[in-house]
């Protein structure tokens, strides 16, 4: 709590003090004389009135002298003076005294929400120590590290600065950023980010890049601008209040002439114009509905996730069309040997050192998927590539070398049979299959093939679960494979042998058929590597395993900080949460208004139902929107 | 130039109300109020920044008493 919350907690007290004191005095009637003095008890409730609502005229006078009289404060000390006229005084203490209650509760529970998203975004660093040329260590304020210098990071400490290490071993944790719970090893020669803690061991890392554009920096500032990119939520509210105010003031002042003149009870009728006034301030939605995107938001980030603005939040709660891209994103993006079938009587090493051999010249992803799974097998394995005299490359077939004098072939099945080579064939249509053959004679099969990841069936069944219509993968690669995959894990639509223009097209197809109905929303999952185009394309673009990558942060509208797909529903649950809570809070508010109002217009709402309806209201959506920060976590 | 400072502001409206008189502020680039970090930025003249600065911070109390800002 700060000292200003402090003090206005004070006065709010004491004025309740006084407040509560005179009632009782009032109601048991021991001094009936001073009460029943109009001036006398006027007087006396003044007190408290004046104690906590002074701030509230200065306001209201401020709004005149600056031309905008329409605000709370001039509406508060209009509907407390026509109490007080009318003869209420209790009354008129009592709104501005929980007027002010609701207000120090809105600044409390702000500052409140406010304090534990930038706890959960505590990335900033407030130091980094620089080693000087003599060794010595000097230390300073982030800001002030220049490129190129050493900075030394000692166990336990964050690490300011982008950069890498020159020296030392140590387990980085991520999980400010990423929500990783897994530290990393990082060794020299790695790339560290800023925002990470070092673990036990001492770091030196040479500072590669400047604070301002460090890893840690750029969050920071895209999470502030978030909370200003408004949703249509948001933006209603704001229309909504512009609209609402004025006209239930006019309402009042209709109410107070009308009443009057119709039936003659001028004070009557200025009383209940009055209520009009207290319920004419919409603070309820204008407060809580911001709170509860920007606790979604902030949600979002304690669990690595970066939503880049509340008008993605409303996007991802209504997604209809999830496509996404294949190798990296759905799978692990490496390739690697997942089978060796040698030929009968053949020996796996066999086939693995022969293909290694033909390969050897080859930087082909296949040729270096095919050399680990041999040193994986026998680290001590010589692949002997000072043996290979020639080779040829055959394009759509696989290549021919010759080594220590013999002709080695290794290529797909139309290699085999353009060669004239009885082959035996694999049946995994989800793999690369590359045949080896010795001088004609067949030695094995090896498949290569890109792991899907674990979790990418689960989460397309989940996605699908959330309300999602269609998911759909797009993939450079071959048609077969890339089907395979599509049906392992429930896919609604392959589309295969696609060369980033067509990507992007496609995706413009695909948006317009989503588009057709109104609402529906189209996200694209990529590496954000090489697909800035389409994320910037689609309605919202997600980007994986974005740690480190300023383009990927760059492009997309939601960054997913670390490599798990799990986020991604979980994000999309935080987000149907967040607009659900808006919503509740609106349609809250406006009923118990607007019932409030029309009791208050038939003269059976009193001014103490006014102020529930201002203030307790708002007090309970401020409750609601808070709830999005109690969850630990959305997986 | 553009500069951030923490600062104080008691309502989403306040700093609207803020930001748009600092922004018709002579020398001003551009300014933000943001309510709910609490953040104050300002882009201004480089020559004049700090008398900007703290005129800015006069205008903004002049429309909002309950703005202050950390310089």
């Amino acid at each position: 709590m700060t000292a200003k919350l402090k003090k206005e907690r004070n006065k709010i007290l004491i004025a309740a003090v006084v407040f509560f004191a005179l009632i009782i005095l009032e109601h048991l009637g021991v001094f009936p004389r001073i009460f029943k003095s109009r001036p006398l008890a006027l007087g006396l409730y003044l007190i408290p009135y004046l104690i906590c609502g002074l701030p509230v005229i200065k306001k209201a006078f401020l709004g005149i002298k600056n031309r905008q009289p329409f605000d709370e404060s001039f509406l508060m000390v209009v509907a407390t003076v026509g109490a007080l006229v009318t003869g209420e005084n209790s009354e008129a203490a009592a709104v501005m005294l929980f007027y002010q209650v609701g207000e120090w509760f809105q600044s409390y529970a702000v500052g409140k929400s406010r304090q534990s998203i930038t706890d959960l975004m505590d990335l900033a660093p407030d130091y980094a120590h620089v080693e000087r040329g003599d060794q010595s260590i000097e230390t300073v304020d982030p800001d002030d590290v220049k490129v190129g210098e050493v900075l030394v990071i000692k166990p336990g400490e964050k690490i300011p600065i982008d950069g890498t290490v020159l020296q030392g071993d140590s387990m980085v944790n991520t999980a400010a950023l990423t929500g990783e719970a897994v530290p990393r090893s990082v060794h020299v020669g790695d790339a560290v980010v800023s925002g990470c803690v070092n673990g036990e061991g001492l770091l030196k890392i040479r500072a590669d890049k400047e604070f301002e554009d460090s890893t840690v920096s750029r969050i920071l500032e895209l999470v502030e601008e978030a909370s200003e990119k408004k949703s249509h939520t948001e933006n209603f509210i704001t229309r909504f209040a512009r609209v609402y105010t004025p006209a239930v003031v006019l309402t009042a002042v209709a109410l107070a002439l009308l009443g009057g003149i119709l039936t003659g009870q001028w004070m009557s009728w200025i009383y209940r114009a009055c209520t009009f006034l207290v319920i004419s301030c919409p603070c309820a939605m204008v407060i809580s509905v911001p709170l509860a995107f920007f606790g979604g938001i902030g949600a979002a980030g304690r669990d690595g996730v970066l939503v880049k603005g509340s008008n993605y939040m409303e996007l991802l709660a209504r997604l209809d069309t999830v496509v996404s891209d294949k190798t990296g994103t759905l799978t692990e993006g490496s390739f690697e040997v997942r089978e060796v079938l040698p030929a009968p009587g053949i020996e796996r090493r066999e086939v693995l050192g022969k293909a290694a051999l033909a390969e050897g010249m080859s930087t082909h992803p296949i040729a270096a998927s095919i050399r680990r799974e041999l040193k994986n097998e026998d680290p001590d394995a010589q692949i002997g590539t000072a043996l290979l005299s020639d080779t040829d490359i055959i394009s759509g077939q696989g290549l021919i070398a010759h080594a220590d004098g013999h002709k080695l072939c290794i290529g797909n099945a139309r290699m085999m049979e353009a060669k004239g080579i009885p082959y035996i064939p694999a049946s995994d249509r989800a793999a690369t299959v590359s045949y080896v053959a010795e001088d004609g004679k067949f030695l094995g099969a090896i498949l290569i093939r890109d792991q899907v990841k674990d979790e990418a069936g689960q989460v397309i069944a989940s996605l699908k679960k959330q309300g999602i219509r269609s998911f759909v993968m797009l993939t450079g690669d071959r048609k077969e494979a890339a089907e395979a995959v599509g049906r392992d894990l429930g896919v609604d639509a392959v589309y295969a042998d696609l060369l980033p223009q067509d990507k992007v097209s496609k995706v413009e197809n695909l948006l317009i058929e989503t588009h057709r109905e109104d609402k529906r929303y189209l996200a694209f999952i990529g590496d954000g590597m090489n697909d800035a185009p389409v994320l910037m394309q689609s309605d919202v673009g997600i980007a994986m395993g974005s740690l480190g990558s300023d383009a990927a942060i760059e492009a997309a509208d939601v960054v997913i900080m670390d490599d798990d797909l799990k986020r991604i529903p979980a994000v999309i649950r935080i987000a149907q949460k967040t607009v659900g809570i808006a919503r509740q809070n609106i349609w809250f508010a406006l009923l118990v208004k607007l019932l409030i109002l029309v009791l208050g217009a038939l003269g059976i709402a009193n001014m103490w139902a006014a102020v529930f309806a201002d203030v307790g209201v708002a007090v309970l959506c401020i409750l609601n929107s808070m709830r999005l920060l109690l969850k630990k976590r959305y997986d | 130039m553009k500069k951030k400072f923490k600062c104080e502001i008691d309502c989403a409206n306040c700093a609207a109300k803020v930001e748009d008189a600092i922004k018709k502020m002579d020398g001003v680039i551009d300014a933000k109020v943001n309510f709910m970090m609490q953040k104050y930025t300002l882009e201004a003249d480089e020559a004049r920044f700090d008398e900007i600065l703290k005129e800015s911070v006069l205008v903004g109390r002049k429309i909002e008493p309950g703005f202050s800002v950390e310089l």
